[in-house]
This record gives structure tokens, sequence and C-alpha cells, in this order.
């Protein structure tokens, strides 16, 4: 993981994929986990990669806005993905990661576990999320794809920061 | 952006500063302030919007502003007459302006007849302008002499040596030469020495110059402006022969390039062929007589409004860096490292200076508010048939540009409200032995690091039995409840509450105050109002000189920190026991000197784990809200007070009720900004049962 986050370099990632041939038809994701799952966020969402660091909690607010934090002089709220998803509140430490993505203009973290790769994904691997109803995670999700023998699912970032992107 | 649609961009910023200067020109004249410098300044404003619409194209624009001109140009030469009708029908045409600009900003399209009625009526009375007598009841502007110059011919002698790139500029000299000859008899000699061989002839270039020799009954004034769309004032030069000859015909030299510093009073009004420069603001004062205070022109460049709040939010960061600094400097022995010590305390000195630097930059003079008052109490005073006298006190204070913008609104209602409720009839007035023309006093000042606007009118003041009765019928008070005069005064911000017996057109509808109230409030401002029963109502507005920073309190609630706004606080005190009661239904108050305070606990509102719940060891801080309502906030801490740069917390997240903003500590934590007027009203759970009644 902490690897994953000091050789992370959004500029070199994306000189990659600009070489790459099909280019209309492949993504880079930005990969990671929360507890035993993997998930993945379309690296053009991505503005930055930090260390978790606390919060100041907003008042009357749902149990996955974890506050706001100070970046570089703008207010950014952080959401806990782990609990958007209904599995409890993360107990996050230093060891935690924020991906910091942008939806629209607005700037939102979201909480992770980890940063584990950054993968270019096909468009057409790319299977449709299946339907389990009731699933809390399932609303956040665009997508599933099998990567090294393990499953993905590429979540949709605006859907995750639904009641922010809203406004 | 491109270069058209920044030009275009500016043109449209320099329309409405000069659309309120013509109606400022044309209130001075229906006031009798004005003379004949103040109606060829409002003929030079229209005249400038149009230059820029014709350049751009619009058409529309183009040929109502001119058949406006056409009007302005007969009252200016004196062959039209300047009645009080013809000022109502200016200012109908220039709301018609305004019109026809925002239409062709939008790119929109007004409905056909528009314009069609003040159209009409601009031509009719520019071709009845030499037949019209006043009437002996209208009030003429006789008393100017509107003809400066006697009638007969001028003589000019004109040069004009363009630059070589007067093509490349879009410059035609033969239709500059046509529109010459239209004033009047012209003789032009070409120089054409300069022209080369033909093998070394750039077809793109100009080699030519022209000299004129114009007979015309046109002031010099209107000859350089009709060059000034093509010419640079350094490419021309206009020379009075009759002054030559030393005849003393009186003029206003525009653009004599040789003479310029001989004639202090030179209006250079010669711009340039570019349409943004052509139509920047002039220096309005002729002659030396500053008729509408206008004061002399500072040089001065235009700055994109973003860039300016980038400015600021940069020197915000600085100012918090700055903070974070000084905290951990305190940590570091004092005479281990002066140099160290001294180089912040330096910095910290350049970073305020530098702070109240750019803060002044969006400062703007309150003048530019004030200057539509004018039309509009006359407006609502025909409505009404009452007689207002308005008497604007420092306008030339200034405010935050957003704060002004959002002042105008406010203003107008309580304005209205002013002259529809406030001021009585001439008759009721003659019955009272007051004068029969109420007087509506505006005044801005600096007061204590704030603004304070006050608006006073001598009329009836507030009827208090009324909005009291009123107050208890509409559930905004209870019968039984104790108020002073000062706040039954202030019931009249409360929402639905109006005491006007009819609902006219210009108020009375009960929202009102409310929103007055709500827009300053918004604002980071307070409004209050003292009224004498039968002498007078004022209405105080203090607002905030910015609305980047603000001087907190900064308290500590469980784990949590938050800011309260310091223009909130009242006092803050440690409740003794038996001080504070709860009631039935469950909420607390504080009893303080005879009062009933309903307290809020910020841990509660705010669900703040790990707060101090024991009453006899938190600490009440007693606010006031913007209702001028008193709160108990009850807090664990107060950490200390401190300046802190507002930051906005809807740029990333949503408004959450109860809190204004947010902030960032020394420490480099955000912490949240009370907005105190908002604990009360609404929310999760009200804490007092007062609320319901006392908001």
């Amino acid at each position: 993981m902490a690897q994953a986050q000091t050789s992370f370099d959004p500029m070199r990632i994306v000189d990659n994929g600009g070489d790459a041939q099909d280019k209309a038809l492949s993504r880079q994701v930005v990969c990671f986990r929360v507890g035993a799952e993997s998930y993945g966020v379309d690296i053009r969402l991505v503005r930055e990669i930090r260390a978790w660091s606390p919060t100041t909690n907003l008042p009357n607010t749902p149990d996955y806005v974890r506050g706001v934090i100070n970046i570089r002089g703008s207010i950014v709220p952080i959401l806990d993905v782990r609990a958007r998803f209904g599995q409890g509140q993360t107990e996050a430490n230093k060891a935690h990661v924020v991906i910091v993505v942008a939806i629209g203009a607005r700037l939102v973290g979201l909480l992770v576990d980890a940063v584990s790769d950054i993968v270019a994904v096909n468009e057409s691997e790319v299977k449709a999320v299946p339907d389990v109803s009731g699933a809390a995670a399932h609303e956040c999700l665009e997508g599933i794809v099998t990567i090294n023998e393990q499953m993905v699912a590429l979540v949709a970032a605006e859907r995750i920061a639904l009641p922010v992107a809203l406004n | 952006m491109d270069e058209i649609a920044q030009l275009r961009q500016t043109y449209f910023q320099e329309c409405d500063e000069v659309l309120s200067e013509f109606e400022a020109h044309l209130m001075a004249l229906d006031e009798g302030r004005g003379n004949a410098e103040t109606l060829r300044a409002a003929f030079r404003a229209i005249h400038s919007i149009k230059g820029g619409a014709s350049a751009f194209g619009y058409r529309r624009l183009v040929n109502f502003a001119h058949a406006l001109e056409t009007l302005l140009d007969k009252l200016r030469n004196g062959s039209a007459t300047l009645t009080a009708d013809t000022i109502s029908l200016l200012l109908r045409a220039a709301d018609i302006v305004a019109d026809l600009v925002r239409a062709a900003q939008s790119g929109g399209e007004l409905i056909e007849k528009h314009e069609g009625a003040v159209l009409d009526a601009l031509v009719l009375r520019a071709d009845a302008g030499a037949l019209a007598v006043a009437p002996d009841a209208a009030p003429t502007v006789a008393s100017v002499n509107l003809t400066p110059a006697p009638a007969g011919k001028y003589h000019y002698r004109i040069a004009f040596n363009p630059r070589s790139d007067l093509f490349q500029r879009g410059i035609e000299p033969q239709l500059m030469i046509a529109e010459l000859r239209q004033t009047g008899s012209l003789a032009v000699t070409a120089d054409a020495g300069a022209v080369p061989t033909i093998e070394a002839f750039d077809p793109k270039r100009n080699y030519l110059s022209w000299a004129f020799e114009l007979e015309t009954a046109t002031p010099s004034e209107t000859v350089a402006e009709t060059l000034s769309f093509v010419a640079d004032d350094d490419e021309l030069a206009i020379l009075n022969l009759d002054r030559a000859v030393g005849n003393g015909v009186p003029q206003n030299p525009a653009t004599e390039a040789t003479k310029a510093t001989e004639d202090s009073n030179g209006d250079t009004a010669a711009g340039s062929a570019r349409p943004s420069a052509d139509i920047a603001p002039r220096p309005l004062a002729g002659s030396g007589d500053d008729a509408l205070g206008i004061a002399p022109v500072v040089s001065s460049i235009r700055v994109d409004l973003h860039k300016l709040d980038t400015l600021v939010n940069l020197v915000g960061e600085l100012v918090i860096s700055q903070a974070m600094l000084n905290e951990q400097l305190s940590l570091v022995p004092t005479d281990k490292f002066p140099g160290l010590i001294r180089g912040v305390q330096e910095l910290s000195q350049h970073a305020r200076n530098l702070q109240e630097s750019v803060m002044s930059m969006r400062a703007q003079p309150v003048k530019l508010v004030f200057a539509r008052l004018p039309r509009l109490v006359r407006e609502v005073a025909a409505e009404t048939g009452k007689r207002i006298r308005l008497l604007m006190i420092g306008e030339d204070t200034e405010i935050d540009k957003t704060v002004i913008e959002h002042l105008h609104d406010p203003l107008t209602h309580m304005i209205r409200n002013a002259i529809d409720h406030g001021i009585e009839t001439p008759e009721e007035r003659a019955t009272m032995g007051k004068p029969p023309e109420g007087l509506i006093r505006v005044s801005a000042s600096h007061i204590g690091g704030k603004i304070v606007i006050q608006l006073a009118d001598d009329g009836r003041g507030i009827n208090r039995q009324k909005v009291l009765a009123r107050a208890i019928e509409k559930g905004i008070v209870t019968r039984d409840q104790q108020l002073n005069d000062e706040q039954i005064d202030n019931l009249i911000f409360a929402p639905g509450l109006s005491t006007a017996t009819t609902v006219s057109n210009i108020s009375g509808r009960g929202v009102g105050m409310d929103i007055v109230r709500r827009n300053i409030q918004r604002l980071g401002g307070r409004i209050t109002i003292r009224s004498t029963p039968g002498i007078e109502s004022i209405f105080y507005l203090s607002l905030p000189l910015t609305l980047a920073v603000l001087d907190g309190m900064v308290v500590r609630v469980g784990g949590e920190t938050y800011v309260v706004p310091l223009s909130n606080m009242v006092e803050t005190l440690r409740p003794q026991p038996g001080q504070v009661r709860t009631l039935v239904g469950g909420g607390d108050v504080l009893s303080l000197r005879g009062e009933y305070v309903p307290m809020v606990y910020l841990h509660r509102k705010f669900a703040v784990s790990q707060a101090n719940t024991d009453i006899s060891k938190a600490l009440v801080m007693l606010v006031e809200t913007d209702a001028s309502m008193r709160i108990g906030l009850v807090v664990d801490e107060i950490v200390g007070q401190q300046q802190v740069v507002i930051k906005s917390l809807e740029s990333n997240y949503d408004a959450i009720h109860g809190i204004g903003g947010a902030t960032i500590l020394g420490n480099g934590r955000v912490a949240l900004i009370v907005d105190v007027s908002m604990l009360l009203t609404g929310g999760i759970s009200p804490d007092s049962p007062l609320v319901s009644n006392a908001a």
C-alpha cells in the first residue's frame, strides 16, 4: 500500500494511457481495497491520493460523511466508503488512504483501506453488475472486471458521493 | 476567451457604468443641479453606448440610442427645451437602453414593440423640440444656459496624420470624410508625399495624410467625437481658426494635440478606434464646476473579478500559514533565535498589510448603489403623491463589492417602505406642522471596523400599538410577552407582518422587511430600526467591511472546535446554580437580570460526543441573533479570540443548518463557523419551547 502511494504519479500514468493503441476502448483504473473487497475508480476523476488525517466533524450528517479536511485551503468533505456500503464506519488511522476525486466542480475525498494498483481495463472486459438486490454497494457500482483472477468492482464515484453530487 | 468576446464583455461592463452615470446626470438636471456640461455628459454617455453597439452590430440598440442621442443633441444645442416631462421620457429611454443592452448581452431578443412607444415619443419630442414651449407650471431648467456658444459658424483646420496601420485597424478614411462633410462645408487636401515608388509600395500600409478645412455650426467637441471613432488622438489635431484669430468663441477643445497642455478644462473626448477604449468613463466635469461631485479621474486598470478573488484567497492562505508559523514559533525559546523571531514578526506585519491592501481592492464606493436612489425616490413619490427630498451623505464610503451588489435590493425596499408607510401626504404633514416635503436621509460611514448605513425618514414613525396587535394576531408574539419599545419596533422584521391597511403596489405585502433582514444577514450584517412616533424612523444597517474575514471567538465543545462570530456576542458567563431552569417540555432557560433567555446546548445541537454535560461547569455565551433575539449558547470552553478567513463549505459540500462556513485554524485543522441566527430556527430539535413564539 505504502509503495502504491509513493509510486503514484498521475502524469506518468496518463502519459502511458496516451500511448495505448486503443485508447478509446481502455481506461486506467485506480484499484483500492475496503476490507477484503477490491474496487476501482476511473483515474480521470482522481486528483490526489493522500494518507488519512483527522477530520472536523460535520454536525447532523449521515454516518458515512466523516467530516471535512483542509486540502491546500479548500474545505473537502471525506466520505467513508465502507460506511457508504453499509458495513459500518472505518476505524481510520494513518495507514488508511483518502482518494480525492473530482465530481463536477466539487472535490470529495473517499476514505478507503488501501490503494493497491493502477491497471488498464479494456472496456469489453467490463461486465454488468449482477442484480443482487438489497446489496448496499450495488447502486454505487458501474461494472465488474476480473484482474489477475481477482474480481474488481468499478465504482461510480459520482454515485458514491450522490448526496454531495446532487447539489 | 477570444479578444472580441473580451472586448464585448468590457463594453457591457461599461454600458452599466455609463448608464448609471447617464441617470445621475438626468437626476441632476431634474433637481436643477445640472448645467450645460451635465447635458453634454449625458449626450456623451449615450453616444458611447451607440458607438460600441454599432461596432458590435447591435442594430436595435444603435437605432434606439440614435433617436435618444438626437433628442439629447437638440436639447444640448438649445433647439429643444428641457422640461420635467422630457426628463421622465429620457429616464424611460434609459430603461429601454438598459433592456436592449441586456438583451444584446444575453443574446436574447426582446419583443418587437418593446421600445416602440418610447422611440416614437423620442422622435416626436426631437422633431417638436424647436416648437415646444415649456408651460409655466413645468419646471424647466431654464436657469441653465444650454447653449454655450453663440449660433454661427466655426472654422476648424483638422490635421489627420494616421499611422501606417490605419487599414489594419479597419478604418476607411472615406467614411470619415463623408461624415465630416455632413456637418458642414468641407475642403479636403490629401498629402500623398509619403507614397513610395511602386516597388516599395505595400498595399496594406497607409501612406496618406489629410488636412481638412471645415466650416460648421457644430462645436469642436462634436467634431472630435465624430473623429474619435476612427482616429487615436495622437493622429489628430483640431485647430479652431476662430480662436486662432482671436474672436473669443468659447469652446471646449477636445484634441488639440499641440495645445493640450494649455487647456486645463480640456475634455479628452477623443478615444481610439477600439470601442472598449472609446466608451471608457470620461472626465465629466467641465470648466471646473463639479456639479455631480464626480471626483477627478484616477488612472486605473480593469481586472477580472475572478482574478481578484483568487488573489484574495491566496492572501487568505498566506494569513493562515502565517498563523501556523506563529503557533510553531511560540514553542521556540525566544532567546535562542532572535533573528528568526524578528523575521517572522516582520513577515506577519507584511502579511497583514498585504491582506488589507488586497481587501481594499475589492472595495468600492457606496455611490454605486446610492446613485440609483434619487430616481427611485422620484418614482415612488410620484406614485404615492407625496413630496420627498432625498439627502445622501458619505457616498464615497467604500465597501466590499459583493456587499455593494447585494445592497441595492434591501435599500430599494426600505426606501419604498419609508415613502409608502413612513412619510405622510403633504396635507397630513401640514396639519402636523411639518414641512410639506418629506425628508429621506441616507448616509454611509465607517464606524468601528464596520460600515454603518442609516436610512432616516421624518415621517410618522412606527405605530407600535398597531404593530404589536398585528404581531399578536399573527402569532409572532404572545399576548403576555413583555416587550419594550425597541423590541416592538423591530417586530417589523418578523416574517408575515405588515401594518399597511391596504396592500399597495409599493409595499404592504408583509414580505418586505423580513427579506430585507435576511439579505443583510446573509452579508454578515445586522439591521435594526429606531423610531420616534410622529417624528422619524431610522434604520441602522451595519455591514462588515469585507466578506472574506471575520473576527471570531474560538470555542471548544467536546473534541470539536467552533468559531462564533464576535459580532453576535454580547457577554459570557458561568451560570450560578438556580440560574438555569428547565421548562415543562424540556427546554432550558437562563434567568438573567429578570429576563429569560432560551439556552442552546451546542453539543446537543451538533451531536458532539464527549462534551461536558454538567451545566455548572459549562460556559454560557450570550449571543444575539440578527433578529435581536438573545440566546444562551452553552459551550465547554473559550479558546481565544482570532481573526479567521471565511471558507465556503458549500463549494464542496452542502449547506449545513446552523453552520455559516468554515475556516482553517493555525494548526491546519478545519473549524466550523456557527451561524448563531439559525440555531433557534428549524433544525433538528428545538431546545426551547420559546422558539416558536420568539423567533
